[in-house]
């Protein structure tokens, strides 16, 4: 079972894989295509490496639920335990 | 009169250099960009075909990590010879509603293709990337480079196996001529030094089997040539109504003067033995510039080294040119480069204008024994000057599906 901080840091390690994001402007607070501006495409390998990594399962209707980082690491997190 | 349409920029990224010119030093000198390949894939699936001519740069050295993780590799080396033949002709200020693509592949995102369906069988569908139909598509390509330029009066992508790099061209000068643009960004991309199409092209026998000797595998018009040696990268030129250059004070290479496509209508694979539908094509691009036989001074063949296709392009050559064909220095590059498939038509292209503009023609290695029943003019050891003066050069490139495209280029 993951803290959310180490939910967050694997999460920032995902998302700079596939946008070149710096990792630490990943906060929980910021919004996928608002503030970081990842498109539906790159959000869906995003939520498929976090499947992976995190050992979970997000449905394609949840995604459009997960507007914020802080939104990911919460339903990761819920869904571990 | 038909609107006159010059060169202005180059790019390339091939087996003997990641730039162009890297490349044409090389093309020069004569070497040879085969090798032995490494990868663990050969043994495991017992290819019958153990080499062949890698980029000399990798894509990755040259675009980002993210950018490159939405291409193919052969769109990715699609861009990179775009970028560096936009540079190269100094546009700094265009119409984009009047800047066009036509940029080719012979194949498409094959390694995309199969690497998904390996996914999709060893970890099922939702690991299958989302990215996968725009990478795979054959226009991925065209569509990559119109987005990285802004090229905004429409992407084209022919698909004409080996011949689609020089149809490209063909298509950019008719976009152009027939006012629906005034810049075209041509060319072709191919990247499918994969298991899969080794051992497909290895099948039909087309490939040569040199294992213990990469180097000299790739011969055209020599006694012992037994196949093609695979090849990829990317050629890119950028054409411009000459208007448009003069307008904006550019360096021209030179004038993109005629173009033809033909088709055999006679095998799936095999060439007309008697060259007919290249010998109409050779006519028909010298009809389109109003060329004379005796302003054509080189030639850079299609020459493959396949036992069968070499001689029927002579024959070719020697129907439409007459007995001016034994003026004619004949550059084989294929024997330095091995065969770019879709992209061979674009590279062999900008080596063709570079020929025109710098006056020499590039050296065909590996010609030790040549074939008696294919007596050309053929460059070897060292390159060769051509004349001042007005000059022509054509390029041919002939695809499976009995396809058959010429470019002539002409000196400014």
């Amino acid at each position: 079972m993951a803290s959310n901080e180490e939910i967050l840091a694997g999460l920032a390690e995902i998302v700079n894989e596939e946008t070149g994001l710096a990792t630490e402007a990943v906060e929980l607070d910021k919004s996928f295509t608002e503030d970081l501006d990842i498109d539906s495409i790159s959000m869906m390998t995003i939520v498929v490496n976090a499947e992976e990594k995190f050992g979970v399962r997000i449905p394609d209707e949840e995604v459009k639920n997960l507007k914020t980082v802080g939104d990911a690491v919460s339903f990761i997190a819920d869904a571990q335990a | 009169m038909a609107r006159k349409v010059v060169i202005t920029g180059l790019g390339a990224t091939t087996p003997i250099g990641g730039d162009v010119p890297t490349m044409w030093n090389n093309a020069l000198k004569g070497v040879s960009g085969a090798r032995t390949l490494e990868d663990d894939w050969v043994a495991k699936y017992e290819l019958p075909v153990h080499f062949a001519a890698r980029a000399s740069t990798p894509a990755l050295d040259v675009l980002s990590r993210v950018e490159a993780k939405r291409m193919d590799p052969s769109t990715q080396f699609g861009v990179v010879a775009a970028r560096e033949a936009w540079a190269d002709s100094g546009i700094t200020e265009v119409d984009h509603d009047r800047l066009a693509v036509a940029f080719a592949t012979g194949i498409g995102g094959v390694w995309t293709l199969l690497d998904a369906w390996d996914t999709l069988r060893e970890k099922g569908p939702r690991r299958v990337l989302p990215m996968t139909v725009p990478m795979l598509m054959p226009n991925g390509v065209a569509a990559a480079v119109s987005l990285d330029l802004g090229a905004r009066a429409g992407a084209h992508t022919p698909v004409s196996a080996c011949a689609s790099g020089t149809e490209a061209l063909h298509l950019g000068l008719d976009l152009i001529r027939s006012g629906k643009a005034d810049v075209v960004v041509c060319g072709g991309a191919e990247a499918a030094i994969h298991p899969m199409p080794i051992a497909a092209f290895a099948s039909m026998q087309a490939l040569s089997r040199r294992n213990d000797d990469p180097e000299h595998a790739s011969r055209p018009y020599d006694t012992g040539r037994d196949g093609f040696v695979m090849g990829e990268g990317a050629g890119a030129l950028v054409i411009e109504a000459e208007e448009h250059a003069l307008a904006r004070g550019a360096r021209i290479y030179g004038e993109l003067a005629g173009t033809s496509v033909t088709a055999d209508a006679y095998h799936i694979t095999a060439p007309d033995p008697q060259g007919l539908g290249a010998t109409r094509a050779l006519k028909a691009a010298m009809f389109d510039g109003r060329i004379q036989p005796e302003e054509v001074v080189h030639v850079n063949a299609h020459a493959t080294s396949t036992p069968v296709g070499d001689k029927p392009e002579y024959t070719a050559l020697r129907a439409a040119l007459g007995a001016h064909v034994d003026n004619v220095a004949v550059s084989a590059t294929k024997s330095q480069m091995g065969h770019l498939l879709g992209a061979s038509g674009a590279v062999e292209a900008v080596l063709t204008v570079l020929a025109v503009y710098e006056r020499k023609a590039p050296v065909t290695i590996n010609l030790e024994n040549q074939d008696p029943e294919i007596p050309l003019d053929v460059v070897t050891k060292t390159a060769r000057d051509l004349p001042a003066g007005n000059i022509v050069a054509l390029s041919n490139s002939f695809g499976f599906g009995g396809h058959n495209a010429v470019i002539a280029v002409r000196s400014i």
